[in-house]
């Protein structure tokens, strides 16, 4: 979104030099069931690019992450994703649903979890021997280990998946997400029912992924503060529609009251966090957001 | 376990290789420890992935509909055995159709699983009514019998298991996928829904082979319990596969050896306390390996 003038949050972060598009949305719109979620909405996302998307409650931040996706069609308008028209499942996304977390009986290992996000799409049984003769098994050890030691779960990898703390879980299925290697990673919501400096130590490694591996990171959030440093772009969704731009551009009283269309308060706490006031909650016929 | 009466009742002896020979000199006996193999090891497989899968329920509805096919085809006139693999598949499909787009495996829409449990168990009363003198086979239905399994009944066990084998070593990996984070291995392609009424029609063919050792209403014994055991003792996946498959076995050839040498008592009775005992013992393990950190979350 363009023709904001002195952008005013306190952000340290500027746009990088902008790299090839990796999204690209122009008046793209969805339609559940009988009401539009949300329409007219233009997107550029670049590679390298950590971007939010934030909104209130159900107002189709998952929703958009699973159009990206191709899970859900668009009723109007064009999407580009990583060049291609959403909907062919690759390996080039990476993607981390909103989560409950894993059963505590679920008696699988973490290190189990992230190979799947491997090689879990391909037929046949897993042998866990196959190492000692296939080179390509060995090299998928590898790239386990390496994404392991990435999130810095090594420690707890070999426990079952069901008996880990939410934020080792968390580490846990972004090293699932990151095992194939992909351009893309999209995060629905993985601070949420984290404590705070559990949300703080992983937004911090997401954004490290990002920086580091040169991996382009959408992030649905309820909450901008703990990943708000290391952003590049937020995309804003109300009810309708959406803005986006740098999160100073984009996170000002000024901006969010236009797109409410209601009076909105940005305030800045002195240790640089924004709080948002006035924001309406979402409309009821979208109660349940995990439906969509 | 001693039968007092001597003469012509099996006595055991405590001279165990005696004891195995005297039980396998008998075809009725030999049969009757095959079938055991070929179920037990069917049913860790199928079993595994069930309890990983969290459909019990399922797969307790899709063995108590046996009880009403069984029932069924006797009473037209067929082996039983048609009337408990129809019955099953028809209801495998049924529940994976009407679990429709929701389509997570975590035990989506039990009301549509039990109304079927009750309709199943209530169509196999009504057919035992209708059939009048068949109440004796009736125990057998419920609660199994290992002997008069026929050289025939074997050997459709052996195909069915074969097959159904197959299609799951060929669906592994993408239906562990599914199992564990559905959402994820949709993203990534992974067919969840067929995938989810496939392995229905798995766990279809095995409620339906297992029924015939322990009778639809003791199934559990041979699809949960050494699945469950074995996920208690590793979180291993290959690992605990193969040795759900050893505790089925180890537990079916143990209970067949038991209910020979004590035929008063049914085989039913012999599989289900030696799983559970093998349970417990996992358990036991667990709980005392663990004991020093006493993590929390650990389920008994």
């Amino acid at each position: 979104m363009t023709g904001l003038t002195e952008p005013r949050a306190p952000v340290g972060k500027v746009v990088p030099t902008a790299g090839p598009a990796q999204i690209e949305a122009r008046g793209a719109a969805v339609r559940m069931a009988d009401f539009t979620l949300w329409s007219g909405v233009d997107l550029d996302v670049r590679a390298g690019e950590f971007v939010a998307v934030l909104g209130p409650n159900g107002v189709g931040k998952s929703t958009l992450i699973k159009v990206l996706l191709g899970l859900i069609p668009l009723a109007a308008g064009t999407l580009t994703v990583l060049g291609e028209q959403p909907g062919s499942p690759n390996a080039r996304i990476g993607y981390l649903p909103q989560r409950r977390s894993f059963d505590p009986a679920l008696r699988v290992r973490g290190i189990d979890i992230v190979r799947l996000g491997l090689d879990g799409h391909r037929w046949g049984v897993p042998l866990p021997g196959a190492r000692r003769w296939s080179s390509q098994a060995r090299a998928k050890q590898a790239r386990v280990e390496k994404v392991l030691h990435l999130v810095d779960a090594q420690d707890y990898a070999h426990r079952p998946v069901g008996q880990l703390s939410g934020g080792e879980q968390q580490r846990i299925l972004v090293a699932q997400a990151l095992a194939p290697s992909p351009e893309l990673l999209l995060l629905d919501e993985p601070l949420d029912s984290l404590d705070l400096p559990n949300q703080s130590a992983v937004a911090a490694l997401i954004a490290r992924i990002c920086r580091d591996e040169g991996v382009t990171v959408m992030m649905v959030a309820h909450d901008v503060n703990p990943i708000l440093s290391y952003l590049d772009r937020v995309v804003y969704i109300a009810s309708g529609g959406a803005v986006s731009g740098t999160p100073a551009q984009v996170i000002t009283s000024e901006t969010l009251s236009r797109l409410y269309d209601t009076p909105i308060e940005v305030l800045a706490t002195s240790d640089g966090r924004l709080v948002v006031v006035g924001q309406p909650e979402a409309p009821a016929h979208h109660s349940d957001r995990h439906a969509v | 376990m001693l039968t007092a009466a001597g003469g012509l009742e099996p006595r055991l002896t405590w001279n165990l290789v005696q004891d195995v020979r005297q039980t396998l000199e008998f075809p009725f006996m030999v049969n009757a420890f095959r079938a055991g193999f070929i179920v037990a090891v069917l049913s860790g497989l199928v079993g595994w992935f069930m309890v990983l899968r969290r459909e019990s329920f399922a797969g307790h509805t899709l063995a108590i509909v046996g009880f009403p096919g069984a029932a069924g085809a006797v009473l037209i006139g067929v082996s039983a055995t048609y009337g408990l693999f129809a019955f099953a598949l028809v209801a495998a499909v049924l529940i994976g159709v009407t679990r429709g787009s929701g389509g997570r495996g975590y035990g989506a829409q039990p009301a549509v699983i039990g109304t079927i449990q009750a309709f199943a168990l209530a169509c196999g009363f009504l057919f035992v009514n209708i059939y009048g003198g068949f109440l004796s086979g009736t125990t057998a239905l419920l609660f199994g019998s290992f002997l008069g399994i026929t050289p025939d009944q074997v050997a459709v066990l052996a195909v069915v298991a074969v097959i159904v084998s197959i299609v799951l070593a060929a669906i592994a990996r993408p239906l562990l996928f599914a199992s564990v984070d559905a959402d994820v291995a949709q993203a990534r392609g992974v067919p969840v829904r067929i995938l989810s009424i496939t392995f229905l029609v798995l766990l279809g063919c095995a409620a339906a082979e297992v029924s015939q050792m322990t009778g639809t209403l003791l199934v559990f014994a041979l699809l949960v319990v050494p699945a469950a055991t074995a996920q208690v003792w590793t979180p291993r996946p290959f690992a605990s596969a193969v040795l759900t498959v050893v505790i089925g076995v180890c537990v079916t050839w143990l209970s067949l050896f038991a209910a020979y040498y004590s035929s008063s008592y049914p085989i039913g009775f012999f599989l289900t306390s030696f799983a559970f005992a093998a349970y417990l013992l996992a358990n036991g393990w667990r709980r005392l390996r663990d004991h020093p950190a006493s993590r929390p979350g650990a389920l008994v």
